[in-house]
């Protein structure tokens, strides 16, 4: 088998989002934050409905609406002027700014305005947090991970009381709405005090409301943020990014344990996850995660001949990817390309340590692939299985294969929010998804009408 | 609701004098703008035509964001679907990206056969300096087809001037085909997109009347058929914005005359018809066209009954990118006994907005290039009961209990036409009367309590 990517020079319905669309994100997942890029008016709508589709949730990303002379003299007075009206319309606590691939290119210095700023402004101001994303470097995860680092280095410290100290703190990545709050319940169970950041279980899947919030209630809360370097621990989702992350950053700084563990999808990944939190915590498994483990158990083995062996190709975020990976693999799916848009350099090798027990033969894995270079590879690899996002409908339509939608964005199906992925419940929805989408085929591609599989 | 005070100026309301709005201003910094970019306007425009290539010229996010998210139908080839683009590295950015653009022309050129190739520029492209135009012209002669630069780098002002950009580009085609054979009846259709096919609903009715269509401008778009369209005898332009520059420039040109019309509406449909029609000056063709018009309300007008009934004296909101499309709305909404209470648009001028004005009731607020916070107050200030916008308006809608009709790009169903209108009134009639409302917190009564719900993580 050739395991040489393709390798074209122009790029076709990419794989990957661009960076600042990841920080605006994870900016939403802030207690009071608005996000906001500095860049001209395009790339903030353009994210917007990107978002939008997905969520069926409002977002506003303020944009400093650079024109021509702006990109020309610079953006500082644009930036300064939007900080301005957000402060005086939204009254954020928190402002994060995000740059784009205008302003990174004309070489504008948002540390040195920020700085000027915090001098001609009068009045109170909320609290800025910047990240530098230029979308020329990277994918929308690495905007999202160095978001997430940025409001860490800006304000995460040691605040208040060392008694009630000993929390938890968990950097889950980019996962939905559903994952976070399923996060929430398993440290609560634990009786563990748990700072998720970010947390968008309420920013971008919120109740209907009396009236319309400017800013959506929820986020991590800024003073968990403020204590996290009292935590005795930390755990973090993903090993493709870089070592700057925010988990990183709280143990260089504070001295808070960092642990980095792959998505908990699938049972071994969330038997790690849940270790974890037994140590942390001092407590055994609560009965009810052993009780939907067990269930999940029992799942597995009443659905496995209907999908051992199917081949399938998983595409998405290099974490995601890995987690995906592993979890088909231990249901017996066999993946034989995982493809990610982003480029860690990372992803070969942590699809191998995931699942070098599980598969005889280890999947083509692929960096830096656009749709293009994934569907000229399945023309050959004749899968059974697409799992990813909604973008990789038309292949699977080409294909008439099944897609198993997971992850963002979800723009052809309601409720991308709810998709629940970690831990045991996410990885008994996920086989029940796997399954029955194998089953569905079977049947529709039978003329006997069977109504018994 | 306190605005900021800089969009004061970019809001009306109807029977508070004197009229004044000004628009095609630049977006404020630190609003949160509906509106798109010079770039999303080219692509909007161009994007339908087929058998091109079109390949954006900078770093992913552009292409990506503009990946197949209209429902622009070909009846050909589907070139347009597919999102192409330099994905400019800090390398390219550093070291310029004519390079990476030339190589990735030619590739694709070679991989697709298109019929032209569009290249669109985005902001960095304009920052960094790379020569499109001397790329564009080297491949052009090396692969023998048309490759046009599109002007379009976001920042240089609002979608507005992605239009122009559009249509200079086309300009670039047009005059350079064979326009023996074609009919002294003979028209363009400029502006739209076939958007569920509506260009096919459309043709079938000029064909019907006994007009040759030359060109789609550019729904279900071909290269060819714009290259010879200085040869039909008319240019029929719908939307207010989109393509008016390219009507006026072949009608400097080649003197080709040109009507605006709109297909929304049963009003501004049948309008359209006896426009082209009248144009022609043909008694056999003018019948033809009655009795189309009259057919078509015949089937259409008695299962429309049902719909005026029910949503008689309903609210409704517009928001949309264009003024003409607003229009078009207003009078629809007319028809089916619906009170407009606000209506705006991303892109409209001081004129069309005085126009609107005017055809509005007292009250009615009249607003350009809005934003969230606004829209919020002015739904919850008129107490909607539908809402006609784009994606970027529907969460703001159902947050705040209201009914939602999408009226943009991205829509599946067919609104132009006859059939459009009744399409229109059941899109209107299922979200206004639907159940589902009497749940959300703005109307049910007795269970106010079970609105309020703690976040995960309350504010202390
Ligand atoms: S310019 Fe950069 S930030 Fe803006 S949409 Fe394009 S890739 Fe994204
Ligand atoms: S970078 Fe410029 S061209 Fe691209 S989406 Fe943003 S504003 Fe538009």
């Amino acid at each position: 088998m050739s395991k040489n990517p393709p390798n074209y020079i122009s790029t076709t319905n990419a794989c990957k989002l661009c960076t600042p669309l990841g920080a605006a994100l994870a900016f939403k997942g802030i207690e009071g934050a608005v996000p906001y890029l500095h860049g001209s008016q395009g790339c903030a709508t353009y994210m917007r409905r990107y978002i939008i589709s997905h969520f069926n949730e409002p977002i506003d990303i303020a944009s400093s609406s650079l024109s021509e002379k702006h990109a020309v003299y610079g953006g500082g007075a644009n930036l300064k002027l939007g900080l301005m009206n957000v402060t005086q319309k939204y009254r954020p606590q928190l402002i994060g700014i995000a740059t784009t691939c205008l302003t990174e290119t004309i070489g504008d210095d948002v540390k040195l305005f920020l700085r000027e700023y915090e001098k001609e402004v009068e009045g109170e101001k909320p609290i800025m947090v910047q990240v530098s994303t230029p979308s020329y470097n990277g994918t929308h995860m690495e905007g999202f991970h160095n978001a997430v680092a940025s409001v860490v280095a800006a304000l995460a410290g040691k605040e208040g009381d060392e008694d009630t100290s000993g929390g938890v703190n968990i950097l889950p990545g980019f996962v939905s709405p559903a994952d976070i709050r399923y996060l929430r319940e398993i440290t609560d169970d634990f009786s563990l005090q748990a700072t998720i950041l970010p947390d968008i279980s309420d920013t971008m899947d919120g109740p209907a409301a009396k009236t319309y919030e400017k800013i959506q209630p929820g986020g991590t809360p800024l003073s968990s943020i403020a204590s996290m370097g009292n935590g005795m621990g930390s755990i973090e989702f993903g090993h493709t990014m870089s070592d700057d992350s925010g988990g990183v950053l709280l143990a260089r700084k504070f001295g808070v344990e960092n642990v980095r563990i792959a998505m908990p999808m699938g049972i071994s990944a969330s038997d790690r996850f849940f270790d974890h939190l037994t140590r942390l915590s001092g407590s055994p498994i609560p009965e009810k995660y052993r009780g939907e483990r067990g269930r999940l158990v029992d799942s597995y083995v009443d659905g496995h001949k209907y999908i051992y062996g199917k081949k399938a190709i998983v595409y998405g975020e290099e974490d995601l990817v890995v987690g995906l990976t592993a979890f088909l693999a231990e249901i017996g799916v066999m993946p034989i390309l995982c493809a990610s848009g982003g480029k860690s350099g990372k992803l070969a090798e942590m699809i191998r340590q995931a699942t070098d027990d599980l598969l005889p033969e280890q999947p083509q894995v692929h960096e830096g692939m656009d749709f293009y270079d994934i569907s000229e590879l399945a023309e050959s690899l004749g899968p059974d299985l697409l799992v990813g996002h909604s973008k990789g409908y038309p292949l699977a339509q080409k294909l008439s294969i099944p897609l198993i939608r997971v992850g963002f964005p979800i723009h052809d199906r309601m409720g991308g929010q709810r998709i629940l992925h970690l831990g045991y419940r996410g990885a008994q929805q996920l086989f029940d998804l796997v399954v029955n989408a194998c089953i569905a085929k079977k049947q529709g591609d039978s003329s006997i009408g069977y109504s018994y599989m | 609701m306190e605005l900021l005070k800089e969009r004061e100026e970019q809001i009306h309301r109807t029977g508070e004098q004197p009229f004044t709005l000004s628009c095609n201003k630049d977006s404020l910094a630190g609003a949160v703008s509906q509106r798109a970019c010079v770039f999303c306007g080219s692509r909007v425009v161009l994007y339908p035509i087929a058998d091109a290539l079109h390949l954006v010229h900078g770093p992913i996010g552009c292409a990506v964001y503009t990946w197949d998210i209209r429902g622009a139908l070909s009846s050909g080839p589907e070139l347009h679907r597919l999102s192409f683009s330099t994905d400019l590295q800090e390398i390219d950015v550093i070291f310029g990206g004519e390079k990476k653009l030339r190589s990735a022309l030619l590739e694709l050129i070679e991989r697709h056969s298109p019929k032209a190739a569009f290249v669109y520029s985005t902001c960095i492209v304009g920052i960094i300096g790379d020569d499109m135009e001397a790329v564009c012209r080297q491949v052009e002669k090396e692969t023998g087809i048309p490759v046009i630069p599109v002007k379009s780098e976001g920042f240089m002002g609002n979608k507005r001037a992605g239009y122009t950009a559009a249509c200079n580009a086309m300009a670039r085609l047009i005059g350079t085909g064979e326009t023996t054979g074609i009919s002294p009846y003979s028209i363009n259709i400029l502006g739209d997109f076939n958007l569920a096919g509506e260009i096919w609903l459309i043709r079938e009715y000029f064909e019907r009347m006994g007009v040759e269509v030359v060109a789609n401008i550019t729904g279900d778009g071909r290269v060819a058929d714009i290259q010879r369209a200085h040869g039909a005898a008319l240019n029929v332009v719908q939307c207010s914005g989109s393509t008016m520059d390219l009507a006026r420039m072949m009608e400097d040109e080649y003197g080709v005359p040109s009507i605006r019309v709109s297909y929304f509406g049963v009003e501004d449909m049948a309008q359209a018809l006896y426009d082209v029609a009248n144009h022609f000056n043909d008694p056999e063709m003018l019948e033809r066209t009655r009795q189309l018009v009259k057919e078509e309300l015949q089937e259409l007008l008695p299962k429309l009954e049902f719909y005026k009934k029910a949503l008689k004296g309903k609210k409704a909101a517009i928001y949309v990118g264009g003024s003409f499309k607003a229009f078009s709305l207003v009078k629809a909404f007319r028809l089916l006994g619906m009170v407009v209470v606000m209506v705006g648009s991303q892109t409209g001028t001081e004129q069309e907005y005085q126009e609107l004005a005017e055809i509005t009731d007292p009250g009615t607020i009249i607003v350009d290039d809005t934003n969230p916070l606004e829209l919020t107050s002015f739904l919850e200030e008129k107490e909607v009961d539908i809402f006609v916008g784009g994606v970027k308006e529907r969460p703001i809608a159902y947050k705040l209990g209201v009914g939602f009709c999408d009226h943009n790009h991205e829509r599946k169903e067919m609104l132009a036409g006859f059939v459009g209108m009744l399409n229109f009134a059941e899109e209107v009639y299922s979200s206004v009367m639907s159940p589902v409302w009497r749940f959300t917190c703005q109307k049910e009564k007795g269970r106010e309590k079970m609105c309020s719900i703690a976040v995960a993580n309350p504010k202390e």
